[in-house]
């Protein structure tokens, strides 16, 4: 994982607290099981056992855990703001179209450009099939359901290229299913929206 | 076919010609309980022993398929660019991959295990419905057959096993390909249903005299949630499948958002079913765990109570968190840490059951058998899995893995670990049981070494591989994404790990073959199944003990010697009939002697009937879908026809001085018992599609629907008043009451007629294709009624004594009542808004 935005950071962050504590947790629970060979018979106590351990353990952890990911999906949500910018995004078999509300007619293929270091949200939909929008360095996924509008919002570090990728799957087109994410510096931005930029 | 009530056979075994000695006894009774000798045997056999052997037989071939299948996924994905298969294909290859092992492989193999070990864990003859049995195991063949045609013929579902709409709808898969699932999976799960009714069933009513619930084997327990987990969990998905179905080959726009429908209807739906699915395959192997530990480590399980009440709750809980398959779909936050929250509480009476075991294990001498093997290497894997499982959980976390090769690694640790490798364990701990002989030959640790090092090479790293952005179901890929070092490794491990489970099934068909006979009870278990001589005889007990703790066994080392003496009960044959004892629920006092039918091709033979209406759907050739459903009807009042006498027998001697009636005479005999857990599912059934209706309702976008139907008073007063003749039905003693019943029907019957006389065309907007289903599902379930009413009165004028006596007209009121019910609340919900609007 190779983050670029404050999002997609956040959950790289996170995903480093999930790995160690599973690692301790699974070396805990091996050692355990490791040790009732080298015990002798007759030393399991039921209530440390599935009280303690079955039952208190667990609910601690994941306690603490779901406090985390909530607050942290809350702060991953498209809140309404000074400075946000709104593009949509319309899958269909095998294509992206961008549009633009703040250059109505402005529309492009399969490269969607966004300003640098700017909120963003995208509105998703689709013309056909479930499509998933996802720019993995980005940010999460969020699925392009038919009748449906999903907003997504995804923030870069600064300007660059991005990979995105459709990820539900949609028939045989499936694996070609992608497309570019360009962020621009304020100015390329402004030009981007007159149209100076192809 | 042995019909009840007619005089024995002449080969019928008397008492007085000479002492009954065990050897007689053994005799006599395989003269009953045999299945036919030779090739005729297989199609006619309907005894618990055969057909658990062939349901597990029958789940490892589908099991070879599905694996070879993901060896040729591995080679397609072993390196970029990979010209193997095109995406036609792979997207076959995938699909089928994950169809055969939930459907076909997965959910038999428990269903195997259970028809298999059920009865003699619990101490009883047979399961409750041997016949149903059968029927089951034809369905699935059948079904699954249909399934391996698509998949030669090229012509194999390829929308993902999940087949969400619209790219498995006619929009994205206009040929028949997803038809093929559709109804070929609906017509697999009829054995599932048909299973877990017979579980229950067995389960409550079907142990060794004085067996409480407190005192069953651990792993009945866990059959029993699994049972009642498939009753409920299983409909969602066969309804989905219907509507689906419906609105490929007729246009009903369920999932069609123009007209009223929503494709995440499908996703509810699917999930409503997908998860509980999870812990249906979790659980059986869970309670197999549950039995070889304590086995293993010379003791007995830790926290019992505990352990069945974390069974319980985990299958409570998992009909809460359908949703985390759909976090990425646009639910509200709040919505989703419900269900994320619920989602990782599951964790909870897992680990109840990991430490309860690792406890154990402690309190115990674990010796290092190949059983136990296995099982640790279920603990090493499957706490991965369920680890990885939390994190998955976590919301923002799953909006960045989902659909990635990081939910691929974590779903095969948590079915191969959780659920293949305690299977094996199982399958080598109960193989003396199979077989009646010594594990011989020593392939099995090397086995189980390729196996577990081939499984963790092939899926650790693809954890990273999903982190660095693969994609599922992608059918190549570009290099220079740091993916090739990974996806090769993971192709050649995973040819050990294949390597290693063809080692397993040569072990197993070698050690069938050519090994010596084994001792009785080889691991020194408690447990009742191993108080019969291996391989078991058909009739599994000659007499049935009395037991009054877990692990009688180990209460009374002579109790096989006691058993084949005849010293508990039905131990002398007389009456040359297959009989066993069904007992009150909670105290396990015997209630009344249950009568076997004998042997039959009835099963098969419905079942392929059964099989030409799914044909017939699938093929578009609907002249032969009334057709072969009139067919089955027929099989069904034939059916019937088999049971009851028609002479009173009054109580019978069962043996140690009591004297019980049998089931034809009792008020609540085993059909009424199938029958309620039948309405279970069916009434979950008809819960999801009330539940469907109302998400379009509120959810779906184009909503209200251009017009609601207006009925007139006429539908209101039919439907009223027949129900109120169902009602008095009820009431009125005699065949007078079938009568009343069916008048009653009738009129429900009527209103839905005048109903659909309202109606708009189906294809126009969902509202209408709903309603359309609502009343023909109700129209369904009256005709099934007015059938069972029409039958009784039939049998009632033969004289027939279960139809006299009561039995029978009980199970015509749960039948003629549900109908009723059902059919008040379509017409109800239907109408509403236009009569309240």
């Amino acid at each position: 994982m190779h983050p670029a935005g404050p999002a997609a950071a956040a959950i790289s962050r996170l995903w480093w607290v999930l790995l160690v504590g599973a690692t301790l947790i699974f070396g805990f629970v091996m050692a355990l099981i490791a040790l009732a060979w080298r015990r002798p018979a007759g030393t399991g106590d039921e209530r440390r056992f599935v009280i303690g351990l079955g039952l208190a353990f667990p609910l601690t952890v994941l306690a603490a855990l779901l406090a985390y990911a909530l607050v942290l999906g809350e702060r991953l949500l498209p809140r309404p703001g000074p400075d946000v910018v709104t593009v949509r995004a319309e899958a269909s078999q095998w294509i992206w179209r961008f549009g633009y509300p703040d250059a109505e007619g402005r529309a492009t293929e399969n490269v969607l450009h966004i300003p640098a270091a700017t909120p963003v949200d995208v509105e998703i939909t689709t013309t056909d099939v479930v499509h998933s929008f996802w720019v993995p360095r980005l940010a999460g996924k969020l699925d392009a359901v038919p009748g449906h509008v999903n907003v997504l919002r995804i923030e870069t570090d600064g300007p660059g290229e991005f990979a995105g990728l459709g990820s539900e799957y949609n028939g045989p087109g499936y694996a070609g299913h992608r497309f570019t994410v360009i962020a621009h510096a304020p100015e390329d931005w402004a030009a981007f929206l007159a149209g100076d930029l192809p | 076919m042995t019909v009840p009530g007619e005089s024995a056979p002449s080969t019928a075994p008397s008492t007085d010609a000479a002492p009954m000695t065990a050897l007689r006894r053994h005799r006599a009774l395989t003269r009953i309980w045999a299945s036919d000798p030779g090739w005729k045997g297989w199609f006619t056999t309907v005894n618990h022993t055969d057909l658990g052997r062939m349901f597990l037989s029958v789940a490892v071939f589908f099991f070879v398929v599905g694996g070879i299948l993901a060896m040729l996924i591995r080679a397609q994905l072993a390196s970029p660019r990979s010209a193997f298969v095109g995406p036609d294909v792979y997207n076959q290859l995938f699909t089928m991959h994950g169809t055969l092992m939930m459907f076909l492989f997965a959910i038999p193999l428990f269903e195997g295990f259970a028809v298999y070990l059920l009865p003699k864990l619990l101490g009883t003859r047979d399961l409750a419905f041997p016949r149903l049995t059968a029927y089951g195991f034809w369905c699935y063949v059948f079904g699954g057959s249909m399934l391996i045609f698509s998949m030669l013929a090229g012509i194999a579902p390829d929308s993902g096993w999940f087949m969400y709409p619209p790219l498995s709808s006619t929009l994205g898969s206009p040929g028949i390909n997803s038809d093929f699932w559709l109804i070929g999976i609906t017509f697999v799960e009829i054995s599932a249903i048909a299973a877990a009714v017979e579980i229950t069933v067995t389960i409550l009513r079907y142990r060794a005299p004085g067996m409480r619930l407190s005192q069953m084997p651990i792993f009945a327990w866990y059959a029993l949630v699994t049972a009642v987990m498939i009753l409920t969990g299983f409909p969602p998905l066969i309804l989905g499948s219907i509507l689906l179905e419906l609105e490929r080959a007729f246009g009903l726009p369920f999932f069609q958002v123009a007209d009223g429908g929503d494709a995440l209807l499908w996703q509810h739906l699917f999930w409503l079913f997908g998860h509980p699915e999870v812990y249906i395959i979790f659980l059986p192997a869970a309670g197999a765990i549950s039995t070889i530990i304590p086995v293993m480590a010379r003791t007995r399980l830790m926290g019992y109570g505990w352990i069945v009440a974390a069974a319980v709750s985990l299958g409570v809980l998992s009909f809460g968190l359908w949703v985390h398959h759909m976090f990425t779909t646009g639910i509200p936050h709040m919505g989703l840490a419900f269900f994320s929250a619920a989602s990782t509480l599951v964790a909870v009476p897992t680990a109840v059951q990991i430490f309860a075991w690792i406890g154990t294990m402690w309190r115990g001498r674990p010796e290092l058998h190949l059983p136990m093997l296995w099982i640790l290497g279920f603990f090493a894997t499957f706490v991965i899995g369920g680890l990885t499982g939390v994190m998955v959980a976590v919301v923002p976390f799953d909006w960045q893995v989902h659909d990635t090769y990081f939910i691929v690694a974590h779903l095969h640790y948590v079915l191969i670990g959780g659920f293949v490798f305690p299977m094996l364990g199982a399958l080598y701990y109960w193989m003396p049981h199979f077989i009646g002989r010594k594990s011989y030959f020593k392939i099995g640790p090397t086995a189980f070494w390729l196996v577990f090092a081939g499984f963790h090479g092939t899926f650790l790293l693809l954890h990273w591989a999903g982190l660095l952005g693969m994609r599922r179901r992608i059918d190549t890929y570009e290099s220079g994404q740091g993916w090739e070092a990974i996806n090769i490794l993971a192709s050649v491990s995973s040819f050990v790990m294949a390597i290693g489970f063809a080692l397993v099934l040569v072990d197993i068909v070698v050690n069938a073959v050519v090994s010596v006979r084994g001792s009785r009870n080889p691991w020194g278990a408690g447990t009742l199944e191993w108080a019969m001589p291996t391989p078991a005889a058909a009739y599994n007990f000659a007499s049935l003990p009395v037991v009054t703790s877990r692990d009688p066994l180990y209460d009374d080392p002579e109790l096989p010697a006691r058993i084949a003496r005849g010293e508990g009960y039905l131990g002398d044959p007389v009456r040359g009939r297959r009989e066993t004892l069904s007992l009150d629920i909670s105290t396990g006092r015997p209630a009344y002697i249950v009568v076997y039918p004998g042997n039959t091709a009835m099963p098969m033979a419905m079942a392929a009937v059964t099989g030409l209406f799914f044909l017939g759907l699938l093929v578009k050739a609907y002249w032969l879908v009334p057709l072969a459903a009139l067919g089955v009807a027929g099989f069904a009042l034939n059916w019937v026809r088999a049971l009851g006498a028609r002479r009173e027998e009054g109580a019978l001697p069962a043996g140690q001085g009591l004297s019980l009636p049998t089931a034809s005479e009792v008020p609540d005999p085993p059909g009424w018992w199938g029958s309620l857990f039948l309405l279970l599912a069916d009434g979950t059934l008809f819960g999801s599609l009330l539940f469907g209706y109302a998400f379009l309702f509120t959810i779906a976008p184009n909503w209200p629907p251009p017009a609601w139907a207006e009925p007139g008073a006429g539908v209101a007063l039919a439907a009223l008043g027949g129900a109120a003749l169902v009602g008095a039905g009820r009431l009125t003693r005699g065949g007078a009451g079938a009568v009343v019943t069916l008048a009653g029907l009738v009129a429900l019957a009527l209103a839905c007629l005048l109903m659909l006389r309202h109606a708009p065309d189906p294809t126009a907007h969902a509202y209408d294709a709903t309603l359309w289903v609502l009343t023909g599902y109700a129209l369904f379930h009256l005709s099934v009624a007015a059938l069972m009413a029409g039958a009784l009165f039939a049998r009632r004028r033969a004289g027939i004594v279960s139809a006299r006596i009561g039995g029978e007209g009980r199970i015509l009121d749960l039948w003629a009542g549900y109908a009723a019910l059902v059919t008040l609340i379509g017409l109800a919900v239907t109408a509403a808004p236009g009569v309240l609007g």
